[in-house]
């Protein structure tokens, strides 16, 4: 990882940021007590035989934290609860926390700023209440919206965001955004366009932290072969050969309900309708029967459509309190962080290392090398698709594709929009030169895995 | 309001699918002290009142501070001056309506000198920011008790944990990677049979494309056997040749190419770990040659009993391998073979745990205790987890702190010029 060796930068830094943001005020003398900072004092205000070589105790860090420093959390749910706690009670005054969720009773046995009379309400919402009430002076904004509603200008006002996510999908998203706020100056980032990115995941007893500083550091597509691949059954499994129950209530979501329609038309099924559940259960249970399989269940209905991940409060507290902990190192730099991935696993005993994970040079996110799309000019268009949503280092979802074909802008295939899907669906099957594609012709491509769209350079092969 | 089942079932659904129906009865049947509410205390025990532990007690005879209020979520700047276990006791309740919470206001010292059987109730007690010499007493109440101690200490950015317990039988371990128990190796005779009952050489191509890879491997190492004398591959070189003699066997089509038969590719891949030798492992070998295993007594739990009873059947029915575990992993096949080949496992399974009931029954009937003691289905439980079971042993608080078991020799090596180590006090 890059030194976090020049404190000088970093606090000018500070500081141009301080004099950039506009300070609210705070409760006044009514949320201060007699001691309360103690124990932040400690770390901030004395040298330590553990602190950052470079650090000088002082008081302005506290203050820093207190009235200026501005940090995002991204997820207002297991991890998020926790990061909220751990950043208000280690003296972030000013924080915005991100969620489009609504509260539901499954969540209550680990988001614990949450109650039974909660359900139904924003999340982002009913944790920053809490927060704001529980610990006086500390004052949480709520965004009750999707991390892909909210655009450059909001992400740039954070010193530092810290992620609390459900998803791969939304990690590379958040990656990509702050990636596309890095200015470079002759082909060096400009340290003062990086925001850290913490990034924590959990998942039963396993969880991970790790610190990315966009564009200095790995990022999150330089370690895409660090998740494991979804666990999805081949059609055939499910359509003519069951073995598992689980196939079961596959064959029951994909094939039966579209053709049934039980709710009514275009009524999708909705994993958090006990009713569409117990539908899809009992159906379940009678494909079940004709090939003789057991073990269908509730539970595993339930698990298998919405594709449920085990979760308890022990882990969250772990991993959200050691991205807390880079957060605060990170925003006083009075010590050194974590460089750069944990790993934490306490199924059985408790395990935990710590590595440097590395840039990838041809990083599709990070490394500003353009990636090149290597086809002979007779392969099928739905080839070039299918590499990029199977190639390892892409993983694309429904990349949507744009090409400049003879002057004009042409869309080849676009997959979110149900009329230009029909009218491009064609150009699937045809060949990369009968759709006037050339040699180092440029593609631009945009999907749901990062914010800006990406641009290939298609190599045509003999 | 009491919870319904239902209402429970959904709001632990996410960590019932971690430890199950009887993890989480077992939780709710726990009561835990906490001694000292401070930042770690009162966090520790938020993890365990979220998901439905049965009851806490907090053990405190501090006052809150300013510094308390500042740095605990379960204290607010209302609490300072207040009993500390009392203030934290409140705010922690109230996560969770399910748990019964108390608090006693004094001090660990004054608890040991006037009523040190007050500990004896708890399920586990957690000891945080302890001095050393309340530890040490502590520990040894808590030993003779057999109630398992967990102290904590955290300092900046350190943290320490030291758990003392004097045995843990886990029986439900839950493994990450557990090794498969397909018997390839040493074929028990219902598994034959089945095997016996599929001939590659006549079938149809569908059902030669859909047989079970576990069917592949075992007619292919009958033929291997056959022709080495009895020997299975062993090392790189011959299952190298192994895999080959099964590739040799997928289907080819018209033009002489192959067919694309997945479940050959899949026993192909699969040879490896298929050939892994049955065995008891270590872990439960050592258990098996424990004194608890050895000496059943009308005091031992019933996870030694059992554990003693699958040792008897290792040594007989067993033929030196322990319960079948009766379960397979998904495979390419159509649902009638995979369906098939799974019962052959099952029942062998549900044979095996009648055998090892058996053995329970004598072993109980022995100690003077009704064969009703232990049930079926912890028996049955018990021989499906039987390549996974764990026991946990820590040495006393006051072993560690004790001359004898010092490590003097590595101890006094440090003392050379060459080791350099800085020491904190903290």
């Amino acid at each position: 990882m890059a030194e976090m060796d020049e404190p000088e930068k970093k606090r000018t830094r500070v500081v141009e940021l301080t004099e950039k943001m506009v300070v609210e005020g705070g409760c006044g003398g009514s949320c201060e007590w007699e001691g309360r900072w103690n124990h932040i004092k400690k770390f901030l205000e004395r040298s330590g035989p553990f602190t950052h070589p470079d650090f000088e105790p002082g008081t302005e860090s506290l203050q820093f934290l207190l009235q200026t420093c501005r940090v995002l959390v991204i997820g207002a749910g297991g991890l998020g609860c926790e990061l909220l706690k751990d950043l208000a009670l280690s003296g972030f005054g000013k924080i915005d926390v991100v969620d489009m969720d609504t509260i539901d009773v499954s969540n209550l046995n680990r988001q614990f700023l949450f109650r039974p009379k909660d359900v139904g309400r924003p999340k982002a919402d009913v944790a920053a209440d809490f927060i704001n009430s529980r610990v006086p002076g500390c004052h949480v904004i709520p965004h009750f919206k999707k991390i892909q509603d909210l655009d450059e200008r909001f992400y740039r006002q954070f010193h530092i965001i810290v992620c609390g996510l459900d998803s791969i999908v939304a990690r590379r998203w958040m990656n990509g955004m702050l990636l596309s706020l890095l200015v470079y100056e002759d082909g060096e980032v400009d340290q003062t366009s990086v925001i850290p990115l913490i990034d924590g995941g959990t998942e039963g007893f396993k969880g991970n932290a790790r610190v990315i500083l966009p564009g200095v550091t790995a990022c999150i597509d330089c370690t895409l072969e660090l998740y494991p691949p979804q666990i999805n059954f081949p059609m055939c499994t499910i359509a003519s050969m069951p073995r598992l129950p689980e196939h079961c209530i596959e064959y029951v979501r994909i094939l039966q309900w579209p053709k049934e329609m039980p709710f009514g038309d275009g009524v999708a099924l909705d994993g958090d309708d006990p009713e569409h559940i117990q539908w899809v259960f009992q159906r379940s249970l009678k494909r079940a029967a004709e090939f003789n399989i057991t073990g269908v269940t509730y539970r595993l209905t339930q698990g298998v459509v919405k594709r449920i991940i085990p979760a308890v409060a022990s882990t969250n507290a772990v991993i959200a309190a050691a991205c807390t902990t880079e957060v605060f190192k990170l925003a006083t730099s009075a010590y050194v962080p974590l460089s750069n991935y944990m790993v934490f696993n306490d199924v059985d005993g408790l395990y935990t290392y710590t590595f440097e994970a590395e840039r990838k040079e041809n990083c599709s996110a990070c490394s500003q090398v353009p990636v090149d799309l290597h086809f002979p000019p007779s392969s099928k268009f739905q080839q070039v698709l299918e590499y990029l949503t199977e190639s390892t280092s892409l993983q694309m979802k429904s990349p949507a594709v744009t090409a400049t074909v003879e002057g004009k802008s042409k869309t080849l295939y676009l997959q979110s929009v149900a009329s230009i899907e029909q009218r491009t669906r064609p150009n699937l099957s045809k060949s990369l030169k009968e759709l006037g594609l050339t040699d180092g012709q440029e593609l631009a491509v945009a999907d749901v895995t990062t914010p800006q769209t990406m641009l290939f350079r298609l190599c045509f092969t003999s | 309001m009491a919870a319904t089942k239902d209402s429970k079932e959904q709001k632990y659904d996410r960590q019932l699918r971690l430890w199950g129906d009887h993890g989480q009865e077992a939780l709710e049947n726990a009561h835990v002290c906490l001694i000292n509410a401070t930042a770690t205390g009162t966090e520790i025990l938020k993890n365990l009142v979220l998901p439905g532990i049965g009851a806490f007690t907090i053990v405190d005879g501090h006052i809150v501070s300013g510094e308390d209020a500042g740095n605990n979520f379960f204290l607010s700047s209302d609490s300072i001056g207040k009993n500390r276990a009392q203030a934290a006791t409140e705010l922690l309740q109230e996560l969770n309506s399910d748990v019964s919470g108390n608090f006693v206001e004094e001090s660990p010292d004054k608890l040991l000198d006037n009523d040190p059987e007050f500990f004896h109730r708890f399920t586990i007690v957690i000891g945080v920011q302890l001095p050393e010499s309340t530890c040490l007493r502590l520990g040894m109440v808590l030993w003779s008790a057999s109630v398992p101690f967990l102290i904590c200490k955290a300092y900046g950015l350190i943290g320490y944990m030291r758990l003392m317990v004097q045995e843990h039988t886990v029986i439900e371990s839950h493994p990450d990677n557990a090794l498969e128990d397909l018997r390839l190796d040493r074929p028990f005779d219902e598994f034959k049979s089945h095997i016996k009952s599929y001939n590659l050489s006549i079938m149809d191509k569908k059902d030669h494309s859909h047989t079970p890879w576990v069917i592949i491997v075992a007619k292919y190492l009958e033929r291997w056997l056959s022709e080495h004398d009895g020997q299975p591959p062993k090392n790189y070189k011959e299952k190298e040749a192994f895999r080959q003699i099964i590739r040799e066997g997928i289907l080819k089509n018209e033009n002489g190419g192959l067919e694309d038969e997945e479940n050959f590719e899949e026993a192909i891949k699969n040879v490896n770990t298929a050939l892994n030798p049955t065995k008891v492992p270590t872990s439960v070998e050592d258990l098996f040659n424990s004194e608890q295993c050895n000496n059943i007594t009308a005091q031992s739990s019933s996870f030694w009993v059992m554990l003693r009873a699958v040792k008897e059947f290792v040594y007989n029915e067993g033929s030196g391998s322990l319960p079948v575990r009766g379960s397979i992993p998904d495979m390419i096949a159509d649902s009638q073979k995979f369906i098939n080949l799974q019962n052959v496992y099952r029942e062998k399974a549900m044979q095996d745990a009648a055998a090892v009931s058996k053995h329970v029954e004598s072993l109980l009937q022995s100690v003077g205790k009704p064969p009703e003691s232990i049930s079926e289905k912890d028996i049955k439980l018990f021989c499906k987890n039987s390549s996974f079971l764990r026991v946990v042993r820590c040495r006393s608080l006051a072993e560690e702190y004790s001359v004898d078991s010092i490590n003097k020799d590595e101890i006094s090596g440090l003392d050379c010029c060459c080791f350099r180590f800085f020491s904190y006090l903290i």
